[in-house]
C-alpha cells in the first residue's frame, strides 16, 4: 500500500477499565470512601465472628449501660449491645441499598435506551409512565406497596425498585438521545446492522458509565429509603435491626441514652457520605477520559 | 463510455419544522427534486454551502433517511421500492465516510471490533476469516496490523478517519458517499488522506460521490461536479470545465469567494456575493438565487429556470453567463 | 529599529506551558513578533502550533493556575503588559486590545438582546448610558455593513446569520476603537462566500478606522489575500517570518513549503492527480523530538537537525526561518549542498 500514516507508536493499550481505575485512585476523598466502605461491608459480613455479644438476646437487668469496655456503645432499652445491633444492622441496610438500585437501573436503562433509540410512540408511552413515577409521592407509593404486600425484606427491594426506576430511564433516555445523533449509531446503520443490535452493542455500552455512577449515586437514596420506611413501622419488623429501625426504637429513649439514637444516625451518615464520595470519584473519573 | 452506476429522478426530502398548538408546521425543503447521474468509478462532488442539502442528499441517496419523494436507483434497482431485509442486504455495496473522525468511531469499541462489525452483519465467514480481512483492512489504509487492540480515542484525528474508510471498504463495496470526510482535518493530513482515497479508488475500482465545501480538493480530485443551492442543483457537468468557465452565476460567486494562496493575485477583480443565503424555510420565488444574483431579472423573480443541456453541462438558469 | 509610534504590538520570547496531570508542554515556546500600525499580520499553524494560544497569552486569556504566561516584554502601544496585574490588563482587554473569536455561534449569548452584548465593552470602559451606548452600538453596525442595523439593535443572536453575527462580533471588538484586533480563525465557522464578504468588510475596516489586527489562521489563502507580514508556527515555535510576498515567492523553511505545496488549489488541477503531502504527523508537545523539532518530516533532515534547535535565521531582507539551511553554527557547517533556499 502506497500511503502509510507513520505514527509514533500508539501507547500500549491500558483497557478502558485500567484507565477507568487508575483515573479513580487518584481522587484521595473518592478512596476515603471506599475505603470505609469495604471495612464496613467487611465487618458486616464477619460480625459473628468478631463480635461475641447476641443481638437478639434481652437481658433487661442491662438495660441503657453506657459505653464500656464490654459494650462500646453501651447498650439499648432490652440490655443489647449497641454496636453490636448497629453491625448486624448494616447487612440489612447495605442489602437494600444496592440491590434494589441494582434492580430499577436495569429496568431503567432498558426502557431508557428502548424509549430514547425508538422514539415515537414507545418513546411517548414510556416516557408518560416514567413522568407518573415521578409524579407521584414516592414515600406513599413505597407505603402503600409495603401496606399491600406486607412488610418484610423481599417486598422492600420491590416497593424501591418501583420508586427508582424511572429517573434511570430518564437519564438514560437523554444520554441515548445524544448518541444517537453521533456518527458511529449512523454507521452502524449504514452497515446494516439491526436496531436491537445496535441498541445493545453500541448504546448501552456508553451507557455504562453514567449507569456506574447513577448506581453509586443511588444507594445512599435507597439507604435513606429504607430507613425511613422502617422508621415509619412498614418497613424491616423488629427484633430484626436496620438502622432506620434503630433510630426509630432509639428515639423513644433519646433522653434516657440518646446514644442509642444517634449512633445509627451517624452510621447512616458516614454511609451515604462514603458512597457519594465514591459516586463523585467515579464520574469524575469515567467522565473526562471517555469523552473525547 | 461508463455506464451510469447510480442515479436520483427527482429526489426530495421535505422536513416538517416546529408548528405548535396554533400555527401550522413550516416545511424546509431540504433536497427538492434532485435528479443525477453517477458513472461508474468516477469522483462526482457535491458542492455547495450550508443550508443547500448536500448533506441530507447523501443521507437520502443511501436510504439512511426516508426520501419524501423520487427514485433512487442503484444499478437498475429502484432503492426506494425495497423493504427493510432487502435495503440491509444491499448495504455491503453501498458506504458512506463521515466527517467527523472524533464521533465516527464507538468510543468503547476496539477497531478489531468496529471493523468486524459489517463482516459479521454480513456473513463474511468465520471468525478467524474475519479477523484475517480486518487486518487487511488496516493494511490497505496504511496503518500497523498491531492497531486492532486499541481505542479510537488512542488515535488521531487523521488515523480515526483511515479507521473509517477502512470500515466503509470492510464488504467491497462499489459505491461510496464521502461527507465531507477530509473537511475536519489539519491541511498537511487532508493530502494524505486524499491521496489514500484516490489510491484505494483506482484499486478497488470504487465510485465516489464526494461531498465538499471545499473547492480546492473538488479540482484535484473531481471528474465531474454538481452545484448545490438550496435544495436543487443549478450546474452540473465535468470538473475542468466548470472551473475554467463556470456557467451559472452562483457558482461563478463560489468560487471568486475562494481565497487564493498568492499575494500577487490579491488586486484581481473579483465579484463577491452581497447578503445572506436565504433560509431553506422562505424561499425566494422564482430563481431560488435571485436574490443574491448580480444578474436578475424580472423573470427570474417570477419563474423557476428549468435545466437546460449546454456545452455538455446542465444548467438551471434563464440566462447563463456568456457561452 | 522602527520607532516607538510605528509599533503597535511588539511582542519579545512570549512562553506558555502548561503543567498537566501527565506532564509538561510548551504550548508557546518563545515566540516574538512586531505588529506595526494599520498593519495586517498573519499567523498560521495547523492544530497543537500554538497560534490560538499565543493570542489568548497576549490577551492575558489564558486560564490559571494550569497555564503560565512568561514573556520578556509584550509591548502594546507603550504600554507593558507584562508588568500590569490582572486588574490592569482587564482594563486593557476590550478598550485597547479586543479579540475576535471563531465561533459567532457560541461567543454570543443567547438570552441577550444583541446591542446589549456588543455594547457592553462601553459600559465596562468608557461608562456610558444605555442610550449613549445604544447610539454607538448603531454607528458601529453600520460601519460592519449590517442591513437594517435599526431593526438588529434588539434581536437575539439565534435571529442572526452566522455572517452577521460575526459582523457583531467584529462591531464589538472595535467599539471601544482598540489600536489592536486580533481575530481568531474568525472565518473557519462561515461559508466561502459569507467568508469572502468578511474578508473584505477587515480590509475595510483596517483602511478606514486604522485599526492594527493580527489574522490567525489555518488557511494559507486567506494570509495571502490579507496579510501583511506572516508568521508561520509549528510546535509551539515561529518556523518562519516575513513580508508575505517573501513568503509566498520564497518560502525557505520545509515546513512552509510543504504546508504551500499541500494545499488544493482552485486555480488549477495537478496533472498527476496526487496531492503532495508532508508525511508523519504533528508532535505530541509532550514528547518533542531532540533538536529541530520538524525533522521526522523534513525531506532536507540532515544531521545537525537532530542535534541541536535551529535558531531564527536570517534568508533576506528581514525573512527568517528556523532552520539549519539559513543558519550556521558559529564554528558548524555550511548547508548541505544543493540545498534549496
Amino acid at each position: 500500500m502506497t500511503v502509510t500514516a507513520s505514527s509514533p507508536e500508539v501507547i500500549a493499550e491500558p483497557s478502558l477499565l485500567r484507565e477507568g481505575i487508575a483515573a479513580f485512585a487518584r481522587n484521595r476523598v473518592a478512596l476515603v470512601g471506599l475505603a470505609f466502605i469495604v471495612v464496613l461491608v467487611v465487618v458486616a459480613l464477619f460480625i459473628p465472628w468478631i463480635s461475641h455479644h447476641d443481638p437478639y438476646r434481652v437481658a433487661l437487668d442491662e438495660q441503657f449501660l453506657p459505653p464500656s469496655l464490654t459494650y462500646w456503645l453501651g447498650t439499648d432499652n432490652f440490655g443489647r449491645d449497641v454496636l453490636t445491633r448497629i453491625l448486624y444492622g448494616a447487612r440489612i441496610s447495605l442489602l437494600v441499598g444496592t440491590l434494589p438500585s441494582l434492580i430499577s437501573l436495569v429496568i431503567g436503562a432498558a426502557l431508557g435506551i428502548l424509549s430514547g433509540y425508538v422514539g415515537g410512540k414507545t418513546d411517548a408511552i414510556i416516557m408518560r409512565l416514567a413522568d407518573m413515577m415521578i409524579a407521584f409521592p414516592s414515600l406513599l407509593l413505597a407505603m402503600v406497596v409495603m401496606y399491600t404486600l406486607g412488610a418484610n425484606l423481599l417486598n422492600i427491594f420491590i416497593a424501591l425498585a418501583l420508586v427508582g426506576w424511572a429517573s434511570v430511564a430518564r437519564v438514560v433516555r437523554s444520554e441515548t438521545l445524544a448518541l444517537k445523533g453521533k456518527e458511529f449509531i449512523e454507521a452502524a446503520r449504514a452497515n446494516g446492522t439491526s436496531r436491537l443490535t445496535t441498541m445493545v452493542k453500541h448504546i448501552f455500552p456508553n451507557v455504562i458509565p453514567t449507569l456506574i455512577v447513577l448506581f453509586s449515586l443511588s444507594i445512599p437514596d435507597a439507604i435513606m429509603w429504607e430507613s425511613s420506611l422502617s422508621f415509619l413501622g412498614v418497613g424491616v419488623q423488629p427484633p430484626e435491626a436496620s438502622w432506620g429501625l434503630l433510630v426509630a426504637k432509639g428515639k423513644e429513649y433519646l433522653l434516657q441514652a440518646p446514644i442509642v439514637a444517634i449512633a445509627p444516625g451517624i452510621a447512616i451518615l458516614l454511609t451515604v457520605l462514603a458512597f457519594n464520595f465514591i459516586g463523585d470519584g467515579l464520574r469524575d473519573a469515567l467522565d473526562p477520559s471517555m469523552k473525547d | 463510455m461508463s455506464r451510469v452506476v447510480f442515479s436520483t429522478r427527482d429526489l426530495t426530502k421535505h422536513y416538517q419544522v416546529g408548528g405548535g398548538l396554533f400555527s401550522p408546521p413550516q416545511v424546509v425543503r431540504a433536497v427538492d427534486g434532485v435528479t443525477l447521474d453517477i458513472y461508474e468509478r468516477e469522483t462526482f462532488a457535491l458542492v455547495g454551502e450550508s443550508g443547500c442539502g448536500k448533506t441530507t442528499l447523501g443521507r437520502v441517496m443511501l436510504r439512511l433517511h426516508e426520501p419524501t419523494s423520487g427514485q433512487v436507483i442503484y444499478r437498475d434497482q429502484d432503492l426506494t421500492t425495497l423493504n427493510d431485509k432487502a435495503m440491509r442486504g444491499l448495504r455491503n455495496k453501498l458506504q458512506i465516510i463521515f466527517q467527523d473522525p472524533y464521533a465516527s468511531l464507538n468510543p468503547r469499541m476496539r477497531i478489531e471490533e468496529i471493523l468486524a462489525e459489517p463482516l459479521r452483519t454480513h456473513g463474511y465467514g468465520s471468525p478467524e476469516e474475519i479477523r484475517e480481512r480486518c487486518a487487511e483492512l488496516l493494511d490497505m489504509v496504511g496503518l500497523r496490523r498491531q492497531f486492532l487492540r486499541n481505542y479510537p480515542h488512542q488515535f488521531s484525528g487523521g488515523q480515526r478517519q483511515r479507521i473509517g474508510i477502512a470500515r466503509a471498504l470492510a464488504n467491497k463495496p462499489d459505491f461510496v458517499v464521502c461527507d465531507e470526510s477530509v473537511s475536519a482535518l489539519d491541511v498537511s493530513i487532508r493530502a494524505q488522506v486524499l491521496n489514500l482515497l484516490s489510491d484505494l479508488q483506482q484499486e478497488l475500482k470504487l465510485t465516489y460521490f464526494f461531498i465538499t465545501h471545499d473547492l480546492g480538493v473538488v479540482r484535484q480530485f473531481a471528474d465531474r461536479v454538481g452545484v448545490m443551492f438550496l435544495g436543487q442543483i443549478v450546474e452540473v457537468g465535468p470538473a475542468e470545465d466548470i472551473f475554467k468557465r463556470p456557467l451559472h452565476p452562483y457558482t461563478m460567486l463560489l468560487l471568486s469567494a475562494v481565497p487564493v494562496a498568492d499575494p500577487h493575485q490579491r488586486g484581481r477583480e473579483r465579484p463577491i456575493m452581497k447578503g445572506d443565503i436565504p433560509s431553506p424555510m422562505n424561499l425566494p420565488t422564482g430563481c431560488r438565487f435571485h436574490t443574491r444574483c448580480p444578474f436578475a431579472t424580472e423573470l427570474c423573480a417570477k419563474q423557476e429556470p428549468q435545466p437546460r443541456e449546454i456545452d455538455g453541462r446542465t444548467v438551471s438558469c434563464h440566462f447563463p453567463l456568456a457561452a | 529599529m522602527a520607532q516607538h509610534n510605528e509599533t503597535v504590538l511588539s511582542v519579545s520570547d512570549l512562553r506558555t506551558e502548561f503543567h498537566g496531570g501527565r506532564g509538561h508542554i510548551r504550548a508557546v515556546d518563545g515566540v516574538s513578533f512586531d505588529v506595526g500600525r494599520g498593519r495586517i499580520v498573519g499567523i498560521v499553524g495547523e492544530s497543537g502550533s500554538g497560534k490560538s494560544m499565543t493570542a489568548l497569552s497576549i490577551m492575558g486569556l489564558v486560564p490559571k493556575p494550569a497555564g503560565k504566561v512568561t514573556a520578556q516584554s509584550i509591548m502594546l502601544d507603550g504600554t507593558e503588559l507584562t508588568s500590569l496585574g490582572a486588574d490592569g490588563l482587564r482594563r486593557v482587554r476590550g478598550r485597547d486590545m479586543a479579540m475576535v473569536f471563531q465561533e459567532p455561534m457560541t461567543s454570543l449569548n443567547p438570552v441577550r438582546k444583541v446591542w446589549e452584548q456588543v455594547g457592553e465593552p462601553l459600559a465596562i470602559h468608557k461608562g456610558m448610558n444605555s442610550r449613549q451606548i445604544r447610539a454607538r452600538v448603531l454607528e458601529m453596525f453600520e460601519l460592519v455593513g449590517i442591513p437594517e442595523p435599526k431593526a438588529r439593535l434588539d434581536a437575539y443572536p439565534h435571529e442572526l446569520s452566522g455572517g452577521l453575527r460575526q459582523r457583531a462580533m467584529i462591531a464589538m471588538g472595535l467599539i471601544c476603537e482598540p489600536k489592536l484586533l486580533i481575530a481568531d480563525e474568525p472565518t473557519t465557522a462561515l461559508d466561502v462566500t459569507t467568508q469572502a464578504q468578511i474578508l473584505r468588510l477587515m480590509l475595510e475596516l483596517r483602511d478606514r478606522v486604522g485599526t492594527s489586527i493580527i489574522m490567525i489562521t489555518h488557511d494559507l489563502g486567506i494570509i495571502a489575500e490579507m496579510c501583511d507580514e506572516v508568521n508561520v508556527m509549528y510546535a509551539g515555535q515561529i518556523v518562519e517570518q516575513g513580508n508575505v510576498f517573501d513568503l509566498f515567492d520564497r518560502p525557505s523553511h520545509p515546513y512552509t513549503r510543504g504546508l504551500l505545496a499541500s494545499i488544493p488549489k482552485t486555480t488549477e488541477k495537478r496533472t498527476d492527480g496526487r496531492m503532495p503531502s508532508i508525511p508523519g504527523m504533528v508532535p505530541n508537545l509532550e514528547r518533542l523530538p531532540p533538536g529541530c523539532r520538524f525533522n521526522p518530516r523534513c525531506g532536507d533532515v540532515m544531521a545537525i537537525c537532530h542535534e541541536a534547535e535551529p535558531p531564527l535565521g536570517e534568508v533576506g531582507g528581514g525573512h527568517l526561518a528556523r532552520c539549519w539551511l539559513h543558519s550556521r553554527k558559529a564554528d558548524g557547517p555550511a548547508p548541505a549542498a544543493g540545498a534549496v533556499l
